[in-house]
């Protein structure tokens, strides 16, 4: 073991150890209090975020009977678009529960103890491009082992992005602050693709027709988000506005377009809000990336000090913890993979303090500064150089 | 060719079939019956909910529980028993009860009765916890123990305890249908106030002739044991000398039960005997058996088993929560493929280990290596 690179910390291995003991208490602790109010909480979750998502479509489908065609007192477009915008809002908050605190969190089998037959990490499929097994994989099992690992987690930079100043630039990565705006709008479709096999066939190793059945899958969840999206609900809308234009002198292709136009939005809404809070999970300024040889053999004390170091919270409120997935808990999401998200305030207390008093650094800050940092760092390192990591983390 | 009658069921099928399948597209990846259910939870379809309506302590210990279902419910035969899902501190339990009203109920409810078993979360928490109002996931009536339609039959019913449940459904149900036959009712309780449902039947053998209930206490009060009045072939010809012509019908406990096979076994009328467990009743396990170490394919999990513990206990406490009901070998819930190497059915002590067999995880334990398709 002793070719091996330490981990950036002037703690013993013994001291390592130590600190592993501890994260487990806080864990066992945790997970044994658990019971009737968090079901009550995940319920609660569940309920609202699909009352949200159907009572959003209906605003969108009221807003149209305020269009300027109608006529009555109060059409408008200001009426119109202000009923559409408050319907496509509430849809793309509705979104983003069901992608960040629902889905994310019962994939991560956070739920699985209550044996609830309808909540279930192998059964839930989430309201995305990407189906949940195959994001499971490159998730749990890819990322959430190798955090922040050069050549081993493909979140590190995604394949297409230096995050790193220990990746060696490459002229590939000039562009990168395009791919980060571009990547920032279309996160659903680019979670959706993001696997190693599409990067293997992309880069020559496999051959196009090696990756044709999976592409077929991800193609059918795709197609079936495409379909409710983007025909199905824009689709109703036009038909009832078909008869409707004997009367009413408007267009069913506007119908269709406003209605398409809103779920557009409102999955735009859900791409940014969920590519800021995931950037800043693991980019921001002071968060610690790894070599290979510095995790080989590692043991489960020095696996949680990985955890720590690789990894980033975000303050806010309650409701900003609940909107962000509580992954404004990365620090302990990390650490505690399967722990039920609303608990993670409360490891976070107990982690913080055993942070300081390993002298150890728990990153921690603000929205505008985490993201802030994340992406001058993007803009930063698609150059030469960058500023490297300290040799020494401490608090 | 084919008249309209005959096509209608089918073609309306299909088309209700094909109508929720395109209702389905605008809820993907959900269902449209989940954003139904947020309106009422009855009108799901695609997990079945209950609501409790009423709750009545039969007994102290012993409480029916009085259940609306929701749409795409069958009647039940009386008889019959029906799974139900209970929630508690947050975690989620399955377990199955008899239903001990008749169909012919005419509000849509049903009724189940359940007696608290003696360290028992699950029948505890539904006697003292579940309250007016509360949902429960249901499945549909289920079971092969019931009355024929057709042949009149003069039945004897023994039951015992919390038994008596089947026993009322079918007792009510002849009733209701006025076509009461010649009936006797041989029932064992601990005392006169732990008979379930005891004002109904004293009522019954009261106002109806051709019902003849036996009440067989158990205990006195003030007695520390239970001392008198077990079932025996003395009692039974003395309370029902015309036992033999009849069609026994029986739920209880393992050791009435197995006292009554005896006596129908030697009277050579195994066939006129039917029996509804509680508990499944297992066969001896052979000293020389083994466990083993079992392999859940889909899961990848390797886990090592005695002979004894049942599979599906095995893959909980790996951690795993495969499909499971009554955990009593009767509802096939937990049926899984079976792989390759053996298993031991507990109740009969037979051994399976034909690849591709059935394997009812709730009452099979390992007979060496095995390996199971979940």
């Amino acid at each position: 073991m002793a070719t091996r690179k330490p981990l950036p910390v002037d703690l013993t291995d013994e001291q390592i150890d130590e600190f592993g003991r501890e994260m487990e208490s806080i864990y066992d602790d945790i997970m044994k209090s658990r019971g009737e109010s968090d079901r009550q909480y995940i319920l609660g979750i569940i309920r609202t975020q699909r009352s949200m998502a159907l009572i959003g479509r209906l605003f969108m489908y009221a807003g149209l009977f305020f269009l300027p065609a109608w006529s009555h007192a109060l059409a408008g477009w200001t009426a119109t678009l202000l009923i559409m915008g408050l319907g496509t809002v509430m849809l793309g908050t509705a979104k983003i529960l069901e992608n960040m605190e629902i889905a994310h969190n019962v994939l991560h089998a956070q739920w699985d103890w209550m044996k609830d037959p309808d909540i279930q990490s192998n059964t839930w499929e989430w309201d995305t491009m990407s189906p949940s097994d195959r994001w499971m994989h490159s998730h749990n099992v890819v990322h959430h082992t190798w955090t922040n690992v050069l050549e081993k987690d493909l979140d590190v930079g995604y394949g297409i992005m230096r995050v790193t100043p220990l990746q060696e630039w490459h002229p590939k990565y000039l562009p990168q602050p395009v791919y980060f705006l571009l990547l920032m709008l279309f996160f659903e479709e680019g979670v959706a693709l993001h696997e190693q096999a599409l990067i293997d066939v992309v880069e020559g190793r496999k051959k196009a027709s090696e990756f044709k059945p999976l592409a077929k899958r991800i193609g059918r969840k795709i197609w079936g988000q495409v379909r409710k999206d983007y025909i199905m609900w824009p689709g109703l809308a036009a038909l009832v506005a078909v008869p409707i234009s004997f009367f009413v002198p408007e267009s069913p292709l506007l119908v269709f377009g406003l209605v398409a136009g809103a779920n557009f939005i409102a999955n735009i809404i859900r791409n940014i809000w969920a590519f800021m809070i995931i950037f800043c999970g693991h980019f921001p300024e002071g968060v610690y990336n790894f070599t290979p040889d510095q995790v080989e053999g590692e043991s489960r004390g020095q696996w949680y000090l990985r955890q720590l170091l690789g990894s980033a919270n975000i303050t806010g409120g309650s409701l900003f913890h609940v909107l962000s997935g509580n992954l404004s808990h990365q620090i302990e999401h990390h650490l505690f993979p399967d722990m039920c998200s609303n608990r993670y305030p409360e490891a976070s207390q107990r982690v913080r303090a055993v942070a300081a008093r390993y002298g150890l650094p728990y990153n921690r800050a603000s929205l505008w500064r985490q993201f802030g940092t994340t992406w001058l760092k993007n803009l930063r390192l698609a150059f030469p150089g960058g500023r490297p990591q300290p040799e020494v983390a401490r608090a | 060719m084919v008249t309209p009658a005959q096509q209608s069921p089918d073609s309306e099928m299909t088309w209700r079939r094909k109508l929720s399948d395109v209702l389905d597209m605008f809820a993907f990846p959900l269902r449209t019956s989940h954003y139904v259910e947020l309106v009422n939870p009855l009108w799901s379809t695609h997990q079945m909910q209950a609501q409790v309506v009423d709750v009545w302590d039969e007994t102290k210990d012993a409480r029916t529980i009085t259940l609306r279902p929701g749409v795409n419910w069958r009647l039940n035969r009386p008889g019959q028993h029906v799974r139900i899902g209970i929630p508690i501190e947050g975690r989620h339990y399955t377990r199955t009860y008899t239903i001990s009203s008749p169909p012919e109920r005419n509000d849509d409810c049903f009724t189940i009765t359940v007696k608290i078993i003696d360290g028992g979360r699950v029948s505890k928490h539904i006697v003292r916890n579940i309250k007016v109002g509360d949902y429960l996931p249901i499945g549909l009536p289920q079971g092969d123990f019931y009355l024929p339609d057709a042949s009149p039959i003069q039945p004897l019913f023994i039951t015992a305890g919390s038994g008596i449940t089947p026993a009322m459904s079918m007792i009510r149900s002849l009733v209701a249908q006025e076509r009461l036959p010649d009936t006797v009712h041989i029932h064992y309780a601990p005392h006169e106030f732990d008979v379930i449902f005891s004002k109904e039947l004293r009522q019954l053998a009261a106002d109806k002739e051709q019902y003849h209930l036996h009440e067989v206490h158990t205990q006195e009060f003030g007695e520390e044991k239970q001392t008198r009045g077990y079932f025996s072939q003395e009692q039974l010809d003395k309370l029902c000398p015309d036992w033999k012509e009849r069609d026994c019908y029986a739920c209880g406990p393992p050791g009435l039960l197995a006292a009554l096979e005896g006596v129908w076994e030697q009277a050579g009328h195994s066939r006129r005997l039917h029996i509804e467990r509680f508990l499944a009743d297992f066969a001896e396990i052979p000293k020389d058996a083994v466990g083993g170490k079992v392999r859940f394919a889909q899961s990848n999990l390797d886990v090592d088993a005695d002979s004894e513990t049942n599979l599906l206990r095995i893959a909980e406490d790996a951690g795993m929560n495969p499909p499971h009901g009554c955990r009593m070998g009767i509802c096939h819930t937990c049926n899984t493929k079976l792989l390759s190497g053996c298993v031991r059915d507990l109740r009969t002590g037979e051994v399976l280990n034909e690849s591709g067999a059935m394997v009812q995880t709730c009452v099979c334990a390992a007979a060496g290596d095995c390996e199971l398709d979940l």
